[in-house]
């Protein structure tokens, strides 16, 4: 039972994907200047991954080595595919807003990473767990940076106003940088601070350590 | 001519893969702690997408596109939802075939990208450029000029956070944002640069 437990709530702060397995980045910072659309995309995440780790984990003992790219990229490709079609089938306002991320997820390294590194090795029912596991970690890192970017960009979450803006004749200055490209990566390199703050272990050593008390002089 | 000369600088500037779209970040981030490993990988990423944007673009433009098959008798056929998985295809069998032609003929080349050509699959500014050529339903000669300028955009992008980063290995950073953070930090600072290029209009 801990092994589950294990398994599934591990990535979400322990071994998170993004913070630090460096995993799937890419759509992480694009898709989260609304809730909304974040939310979504982290569905479509979970899904993939669990169902590419429990297909691969099945038949993970008929792959000949040399080939086994290729055949997690076309069992995660169709599974993509589907995703796809269910979103422009059921939710098509999103998902044009999603634009070519939806398809991204194929070539989003935690699909791929999570294939090669659990589903390869474990069975099935275990590896399902991961996916959804690693799927949820993916998930929590994108809805905490939306959350931010909406409520700070727009005073707004969900599309519904949180913070009455000045526009409206309330109080709140939207701050539009948190609805540009760079602030993603600021909101989650502070994300990040706070999470190994939180949890020392993941501290990173420095390459070279700087000496205690040396006068600016000598290094110069 | 114009027209390719401005949607190249676009490419490369306004709408650069890695500092306005995010694009094979993942890469971006792990491979840029070397000025030299960087662009190695840069020059991959250029060759690679000069060749799978033009080439994913002829299969969309004669296979997949809604009416597209009209030269083979059926013009009401749509293959446009089976594209994810033939441009991920042209991808991967693309870069193997580079591969194996580099290996064969310019052992060089070969020696110093050969690391970077198979992480080159899975990166999604590949795979980006040509959702992007698909949307954005560019011709033959658009796709070409855009996926170089992509390419070297990209390039340009890894080869200045790899300078950056090795300046910054020297620096006292807080602990706890040591390494994978203050990269994150400094990707934003390079991406509010590169924002000054949104007001070009061209």
């Amino acid at each position: 039972m801990s092994d589950v437990k294990k398994v599934l709530f591990g990535p979400i702060l322990a071994n998170n994907p993004i913070a630090l397995q460096i995993l799937g980045i890419c759509s992480a910072l694009a898709v989260t200047s609304s809730l909304q659309v974040s939310l979504v995309m982290s569905m479509a995440v979970i899904a993939v991954t669990a169902f590419s780790n429990f297909f691969i984990a099945i038949i993970r003992n008929y792959i000949p080595s040399s080939i086994r790219i290729i055949v997690q990229m076309i069992i995660i490709a169709s599974l993509v595919i589907v995703v796809d079609q269910v979103l422009k089938a059921f939710a098509f306002e999103i998902s044009k807003q999603l634009s070519v991320f939806v398809g991204l997820i194929i070539t989003n390294c935690i699909v791929m990473g999570r294939a090669e590194a659990f589903a390869m090795k474990n069975g099935p029912g275990m590896s399902f767990l991961d996916g959804i596991g690693n799927g949820l970690g993916y998930s929590a890192m994108l809805i905490v940076v939306a959350f931010f970017r909406e409520l700070l960009g727009a005073g707004k979450l969900f599309g519904y106003p949180v913070f009455e803006t000045v526009q409206n004749g309330g109080w709140y200055q939207p701050n539009g940088l948190m609805l540009l490209p760079p602030s993603a990566f600021f909101v989650i390199g502070l994300v990040i601070w706070a999470l190994r703050a939180y949890k020392k272990e993941q501290v990173e050593e420095p390459e070279f350590k700087i000496v205690a008390n040396s006068r600016s002089q000598e290094a110069l | 001519m114009e027209h390719f000369i401005s949607l190249f600088i676009k490419a490369v500037f306004v709408e650069n893969m890695a500092l306005a779209f995010f694009l094979g970040m993942c890469t971006f981030l792990a491979l840029s702690k070397k000025v030299e490993t960087a662009i190695g990988l840069g020059i991959a990423v250029v060759v690679v997408l000069a060749i799978t944007v033009p080439v994913n673009n002829l299969l969309y433009q004669n296979l997949l596109k809604e009416g597209a098959l009209d030269w083979a008798g059926l013009p009401n056929v749509d293959l446009s939802f089976l594209g994810l998985l033939s441009y991920i295809g042209v991808i991967a069998a693309l870069v193997q075939i580079l591969e194996m032609t580099l290996d064969k003929y310019m052992p060089a080349l070969y020696a110093a990208l050969g690391v970077f050509l198979p992480l080159i699959t899975v990166n999604c500014a590949i795979m980006g450029a040509s959702l992007f050529m698909v949307e954005r339903d560019y011709n033959f000669g658009e796709s070409v000029v855009y996926g170089v300028g992509a390419g070297v955009g990209w390039a340009l992008a890894i080869a200045a956070l790899a300078g950056i980063r090795e300046k910054l290995k020297y620096s006292d950073v807080p602990a706890g944002l040591r390494g994978l953070g203050i990269t994150f930090i400094t990707v934003g600072l390079m991406s509010l640069g590169f924002m000054s290029f949104s007001g070009v209009q061209l």
